[in-house]
């Protein structure tokens, strides 16, 4: 079983604040940390290695300091990892992005036939949960989003059963293999890290690939390759304002509410 | 556990484990530190000031060029003598120390002043792995043969373990090089960070640019408890911190913090933390027992380095310099055991011989019996700055007394505090301590 585990490198969004002038993202001194729900897929990706043999090679897109997320995902118990990393790739969106790690996949497959490929459900950075499905829709692939468990693998009939999740229900699902899951952090709790794979991963050099090695046409990739425009951002205010109480009985309150919605224009007679 | 085995497993990412690890590193041996913290510096304390040459000799010009991890160049120090609203003041400051090639000490912070060193030891080709405690050294035989971890699979063997873990040395204890120590040979101190701008910080302490500047503090900075406080100019911070013999603080009943906080209301200090904001609060053990306190530093395959041995010389709040310097000296007898393949306790002995031969226990030796001096002489923290304060006093005022009849309030003053007797036995035993 060869499992292939697409990841990110995100700025730890729980320290990011927005700069009120630009209404954009301060990075700067925030730290880097791999994207919480592919920590999750990586640790699925080792628990099915273990359970039925095989290889866990985890990918990312990005630039060179991104190896520091490679190493991690070494210490988890992944046996190789891929750098893409090109200065073409500058400024993907997930349209393009999906072409970029779609083609690394591919280049991956052509000496060592993947089975399986996992991304994590979304990235905390952009919340787009675009990218995964993006691989599964360019390779052609059936595709799992939202998985919070994986029932059963059949390797012989390369067959999986998997729980999605749904609002307020589950679905249980077969998929032929190979096939793309997306998977929510509920699916296993990451491990410790042992001793001799944290070893590993402080000698471990990922492999470095650029749009050359995986075969990526230029024109799709970066800036140009990226369909997305951002047409503004902004900053929700939340106001500490206090609220308003209406007295009266059920009935007066009602009344005095809708006026003093139309009033305020948030209702519009419909004449 | 691991397949991979090492020449020498470090316990501990301090100034004491990193310099011996570098040195060996350098020397192509195969090293790996384990640390506990996140990375190394997180939780580490220190003043910090930290000694040009003895750091030089393990990191070159650690001081220099742009990601250097110094905060400012020290050209001042001075030694207050303090009671509840005054400061007796005395200081040293030198034209020699602003010149490059006088440069003698510099502040750091620790969590980038470790982290610093630990990428030069990574780039001299060893291995440093985080957020992993060594809970037990392996023996086979009577003689250290490797380490175990919290982590799973955590077992790993080497030829040699250097002990680094600072002052809480629990492996050092376990396989029987030392006790734990006494409440009466540990201060406890606390330190905070608090932020301020660059040019306020240069103004209040009247320095030039870059410059730095340290200020011990003696008396009521520890509410009259053994121990010392301290405050030290960072680039944009100060850090201010006290510390006072752990058995004093327990025999008192005091809280560390309110040491600190009275320390940080005192009318001469208040102006230069004013407007600050704290950046961060820790606290840490300070090895005070000295050279009596000192655990045996060697056996078969293991060496003890830094506070880990208690090498911390008290009176002049020297303890980086030691920890890199015995985390050095152990590094080179490492180089020498790997090239003899012996790391048996007479190859290791060499590591003792280096210590007897460097500063680390010529001082250490020196100043062996001032911590009994001072524990049993407590009165050095009340009484005598008492006495210079209110000395100071009465020369300072200008209040139409004849001179003569202030020296002999003076002499008065002091006479029924401390009888002159006493006072030349205190200076007999001070001086007998340290000869
Ligand atoms: C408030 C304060 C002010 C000071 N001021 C000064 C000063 O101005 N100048 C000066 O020279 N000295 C000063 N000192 C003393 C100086 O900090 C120490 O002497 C020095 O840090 C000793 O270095 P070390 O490497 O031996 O130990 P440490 O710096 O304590 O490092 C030990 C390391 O080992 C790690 N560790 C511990 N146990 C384990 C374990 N079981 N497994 C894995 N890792 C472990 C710790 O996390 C730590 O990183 C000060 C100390 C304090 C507390």
């Amino acid at each position: 079983m060869h499992v292939v585990v697409c990841i990110k490198q995100v700025p730890d969004t729980t320290e990011v604040r927005i700069d009120p002038k630009t209404n954009t993202l301060v990075r700067a001194g925030v730290p880097s940390i791999m994207n919480p729900y592919d920590i999750h897929a990586v640790e699925e990706a080792v628990r099915i290695k273990e359970q039925v043999g095989g290889k866990v090679t985890v990918i990312t897109m990005g630039p060179p300091a991104a190896v520091q997320v490679l190493k991690e995902a070494v210490s988890l118990g992944a046996d190789e990892t891929v750098l893409v990393t090109d200065r073409v790739f500058a400024a993907s969106d997930t349209f393009a992005t999906s072409y970029v790690l779609a083609s690394t996949i591919q280049k991956i497959a052509g000496s060592e036939p993947v089975d399986l490929i996992f991304a994590g459900k979304q990235a905390i950075d952009g919340d787009t949960a675009q990218t995964g499905p993006g691989i599964a829709q360019r390779m052609n692939l059936p595709l799992l989003t939202y998985v919070e468990k994986v029932r059963s693998i059949d390797v012989e009939n390369k067959k999986i059963v998997v729980e999605r999740r749904l609002e307020g229900s589950k679905q249980i699902v077969e998929s032929t293999l190979p096939a793309l899951l997306t998977v929510e952090k509920e699916i296993n709790d990451v491990r410790y890290a042992t001793l001799p794979n944290l070893i590993k991963a402080a000698t471990h050099n990922p492999k470095a690939w650029d749009h050359t090695v995986i075969e990526a046409d230029r024109t799709k990739v970066g800036l140009k390759g990226s369909p997305t425009r951002v047409g503004r951002s902004f900053v929700q205010q939340l106001t500490n304002e206090p609220g308003e109480i209406i007295e009266g009985t059920p009935q007066e309150a009602v009344v005095s509410l809708v006026d003093k919605l139309f009033a305020e224009g948030h209702l519009v007679a419909d004449r | 556990m691991s397949e991979e085995r090492f020449d020498v497993i470090v316990v501990g990412a301090g100034p004491a484990g990193l310099a011996a690890a570098y040195t060996m590193a350098q020397a192509g041996l195969e090293v790996i530190v384990i640390e506990r913290g996140d990375y190394p510096g997180a939780k580490n304390v220190m003043g910090g000031v930290v000694y040009r040459r003895p750091t030089e000799d393990v990191f070159p010009d650690f001081w220099q060029g742009k990601s250097s991890p110094v905060e400012r160049n020290i050209v001042k120090q001075s030694l207050w003598l303090m009671n509840k609203d005054a400061a007796f003041s005395i200081g040293y400051g030198s034209a020699q120390f602003k010149a490059e090639e006088g440069y003698n000490a510099f502040t750091v912070l620790r969590a980038k002043f470790d982290q610093w060193m630990a990428a030069q030891v990574e780039e001299a080709g060893a291995i440093i792995i985080n957020e992993t405690t060594v809970t037990d050294l392996i023996m086979e035989h009577g003689k250290v043969v490797g380490v175990r971890t919290s982590r799973d699979d955590g077992d790993l063997y080497a030829d040699l373990v250097i002990v680094a873990q600072g002052v809480n040395n629990l492996l050092v204890q376990q396989v029987g090089l030392g006790v734990d120590l006494k409440a009466s040979q540990a201060a406890v101190a606390v330190k905070e960070i608090i932020a301020l701008p660059t040019g306020v910080i240069e103004d209040r302490f009247n320095l030039e640019k870059g410059e730095g500047a340290t200020i011990e503090l003696v008396g009521e900075s520890t509410m009259g408890l053994t121990g010392t406080a301290f405050i030290y100019t960072n680039k944009d911070s100060l850090s201010i911190g006290a510390g006072a013999l752990v058995s004093q603080v327990q025999q008192k009943g005091v809280n560390p913090n309110d040491i600190l906080e009275n320390l940080k209301e005192h009318p001469m200090v208040k102006p230069l933390i004013a407007g600050g904001e704290t950046k961060e609060y820790m606290a840490h053990l300070i090895p005070e027992g000295g050279y009596h306190a000192m655990p045996k530093v060697y056996a078969d395959g293991v060496m003890v380095v830094g506070d880990a041995a208690q090498m911390v010389n008290g009176m002049h709040r020297e303890g980086s310099n030691l920890a890199i310097t015995s985390g050095k000296l152990a590094g080179l007898t490492a180089i020498e055991a790997k090239e003899r393949g012996d790391y048996s306790s007479k190859t290791l002995s060499r590591y003792q011989q280096r210590l007897e031969e460097s500063f680390v226990l010529k001082d250490l030796k020196k100043y062996r019996n001032l911590s009994h001096f001072i524990d049993d002489n407590t009165h050095l923290f009340t009484e005598y700055p008492e006495m210079v304060l209110a000395a100071s006093h009465e020369l300072m005022t200008v209040d139409g007394t004849p001179k003569g009849d202030k020296f002999k309030a003076m002499f008065d003053m002091v006479k029924s505090k401390r009888s002159l007797w006493q006072i030349t036995t205190d200076l007999y035993k001070g001086w007998r301590a340290v000869k």
